[in-house]
């Protein structure tokens, strides 16, 4: 792929779920307005962070694990190329088929003809980013094969014809008031005296899905690592029915993004102690499942492995931004985030929320195509300190922030509003008389505000959005300018 | 914007023996410019605070996010549009720039600078001091010195209080959510003033506390360590009632 003279291309539009109908401030502003989702959220969010923060804080050696987990995913997407070609051999050396997908739709494709040719009209899923990502249930459901969910808060979610609003924890805008309600609405089986205790609800949930795992021929996956040196692909999860899907049916598909590798079984020992902490705040997660190919007589007898690019080759060509496919999707990011605390993952359209979702998503599908992401931000960098894989995304988020306005300069003749007001700016900062008179030219704003000594709403575009909630010192009567030339003039 | 501010400073190191300038060829860092997406609109002013303040010993400034812009985005402009020569330049500047809590007690090896304030008082970590500087408790043991100054812990310190410069227009309702949080924050420890390294910050936060009449309201922390027995911040000054929970600048 390296040295070819086009740019790779970006995710498609038209399918997968990496783009939203609207733009965050707008979408957030209805989110904000959710006074049951800002409950759900700031609750969640407050006690994953502490349960994080305390596990976090018993490893001495957490700053060194951290750079470990970044110099190796570093490393990895330097030698890409190599290492997906050393994985192909390993897993078809053991059994295993592995098919190679530029984008969603040709992942989706690759799926449904699987299924088709086993014949059956139902499959059970692991929870999977990026199956989500590519919109594989649509995809299936389009073509008669249901795909249950069989993560308990997938399901919630699939149960609620509802989108995850969170990496990890997709139901988190819910409450278990809400999950029974759902439960009661949408599962045909379930007892109507179901109350709303988690354990009354996880049970519902595990005698609903219990026959299908026993049914079920297919099951689909996604993986958290997939080993370039075995051929061995993994994923992590709390509850034991990734695992169901995993080993029960006679063949599982596996859809992974390309950026998912790592070199070697080894290094598994990092990631492994870096993952469970900044996600769930565990030690260790409950279960852990590792599968190699296909093992007769074990397991699913036959085994397809789909490599899905769809768009983050075109991550990987932009050094200032390639960082982001670093991500092991362990959610810490959300949850730290003062945005996503309050707006949700809704709000961000994409599959990907939260501060790695606002460098994540614009990359996949270029810039134009989420443009408001990356200032959905106030750039206060918690999401960099908890990363653990030390992705610097204030620092990307500025990067795209100027990706962006580069490429609408680029193709627009007429610069935007915003970037003729910051020429403006820049001009009058670039000389010194200028701005001393600019400065000066703010006692204006005194005829503003006399009666109670500050400015109150002023209705005009860009004043009314600061001026909404917060009031306005009137400027002063002296710049510092002008109190310094008086003091010390002359004086350098 | 602030006056005050610049003031205040200028008067806690010139106490401290310090000959200050104020180079009027000085303009501004940049830092809207970068965070916005105008990169290249930024290289004059990141040239110009280059050339300006190349001869001094050391650069200090009143905001953790200016230094964090001086000391973290310069050297990415100069990298991206200007000469080999202009990075070294601005990364020889950036050295010796400081946010004026570091200048004091890492430069100075000073904390306590004579200050008198006999208020109750709450200090915001602003998230570029905190998480770009790691300024740590430099703020703290300086307000710790002070003399009568009653300093309450603030919960949740280290929350974004929602500023993030053009974030606080594009996003303004997320913006106020955040600060909604904050001020819920800051009037639950019962201080008069709230006190932070940034005036933008501060402008936020107080600026909301005026808006919904809290009677709490922000002042810079160097206006803080300025103030002394001799010459104390008046507050509540009659002609001067009215401006006083507007801002930093209006606390005199």
């Amino acid at each position: 792929m390296l040295g070819l003279p086009t740019m790779p291309p970006p995710a498609p539009r038209g399918v997968g779920n990496l783009r939203g109908e609207e733009k965050f401030p707008d979408a957030a502003r209805r989110a904000l307005a959710d006074t049951q989702l800002r409950r759900n959220l700031g609750k969640a969010t407050t006690t994953i962070r502490a349960k994080r923060a305390q596990v976090v804080a018993e490893l001495p050696d957490w700053e060194e694990l951290r750079e470990a987990g970044r110099q190796l995913k570093v490393h990895t997407m330097a030698h890409l190329p190599d290492y997906l070609a050393q994985l192909e051999s390993a897993v078809s050396a053991r059994g295993g088929v592995v098919h190679w997908a530029r984008d969603a739709a040709e992942a989706n494709r690759i799926v449904v003809d699987l299924v088709r040719g086993k014949g059956v009209d139902e499959v059970v899923k692991v929870k999977s980013m990026a199956t989500q990502e590519i919109g594989l249930n649509e995809a299936l459901e389009a073509v008669g094969v249901a795909a249950l969910e069989t993560d308990l808060a997938e399901l919630i979610v699939q149960l609620g014809h509802d989108k995850p609003s969170h990496i990890l924890v997709p139901a988190i805008h819910r409450n278990r008031a809400e999950i029974r309600e759902i439960f009661l609405r949408e599962m045909a089986d379930v007892d109507p005296t179901l109350t709303d205790e988690p354990a009354a609800l996880a049970g519902a949930a595990r005698q609903h899905l219990r026959r299908k795992f026993l049914s079920a021929k297919v099951a689909i996956s996604g993986a958290n690592f997939g080993i370039a040196e075995t051929g061995t692909l993994g994923v992590v999860e709390s509850e034991g029915n990734g695992r169901m899907c995993l080993t029960l049916p006679d063949t599982l598909i596996t859809i992974m993004g390309i950026e998912k590798l790592v070199p070697r079984w080894q290094d598994l020992e990092v990631f492994l102690q870096l993952l469970p902490r900044s996600s769930t705040g565990e030690r260790m997660n409950p279960y852990t499942s590792m599968w190699t190919g296909v093992t007769p007589g074990d397991g699913p007898q036959e085994f397809h492995l789909i490599l899905l690019d769809n768009g983050r080759t075109a991550v990987l060509a932009d050094a200032d931004g390639r960082d982001a496919l670093n991500c092991i999707r362990c959610s810490a990011c959300l949850n730290v985030c003062p945005v996503y605390q309050r707006t949700g993952g809704h709000a961000y359209g994409s599959v990907y929320p939260g501060p790695i979702g606002a460098i994540l998503s614009p990359q996949l599908t270029g810039i134009e195509d989420n443009a408001s992401l990356p200032y959905a931000s106030s750039l206060c960098g918690a999401c960099y300190d908890v990363c653990p894989v030390k992705i610097n995304i204030p620092e990307i988020l500025v990067h795209l922030r100027a990706k962006h306005t580069e490429t609408y300069a680029a193709e627009h003749r007429v610069p935007s509003a915003e970037a003729s007001a910051m020429s403006a700016a820049a001009w009058v900062m670039s000389s010194p008389n200028r701005w001393t008179y600019a400065l000066r030219g703010g006692r204006l704003g005194r005829m503003l505000g006399r009666k109670r000594g500050v400015i109150g709403e002023v209705p005009l575009p860009l004043a009314k959005q600061w001026t909404d909630a917060r009031d306005f010192a009137r400027p002063p009567k002296q710049t510092f300018r002008d109190w310094w030339a008086a003091e010390h003039g002359g004086e350098r | 914007m602030f006056p005050e501010v610049g003031k205040a400073t200028v008067r806690v190191l010139e106490r401290l023996g310090q000959t200050v300038g104020f180079p009027a060829e000085q303009t501004c860092c940049g830092q809207m410019h970068v965070n916005t997406g105008y990169q290249k609109q930024a290289l004059p002013l990141v040239e110009r605070f280059a050339d300006v303040f190349a001869a001094y010993d050391a650069i200090v400034a009143p905001s953790g996010s200016c230094v964090g812009s001086v000391r973290h985005q310069h050297a990415v402009i100069a990298k991206r549009f200007g000469s080999p020569g202009l990075v070294e330049q601005v990364e020889a500047v950036a050295a010796k720039t400081y946010e004026l809590s570091e200048f004091l007690v890492d430069v100075l090896g000073v904390t306590d600078v004579g200050a008198y304030f006999p208020h109750r008082v709450t200090y915001h970590p602003t998230c570029h001091s905190l998480r770009m500087l790691r300024v740590g408790d430099k703020p703290i043991q300086l307000l710790r010195a002070v003399e009568a100054l009653e300093l309450v812990e603030l919960p949740d310190a280290d929350q974004c209080c929602g500023f993030g410069g053009t974030f606080a227009i594009k996003n303004s309702d997320t913006s106020m959510a955040m600060l909604a949080d904050k001020m819920r924050s800051v009037l639950d420890t019962g201080a008069e003033m709230c006190t932070a390294g940034d005036s933008s910050c501060l402008m936020h936060i107080g600026g909301g506390l005026s808006r919904i009449r809290a009677g709490a309201k922000t002042v810079h922390l160097a206006q803080i360590l300025a103030a002394t027995r001799d010459d104390p911040m008046v507050l509540g000054r009659a002609e001067r009632q009215a401006e006083v929970h507007a801002g930093p600048e209006a606390v005199l």
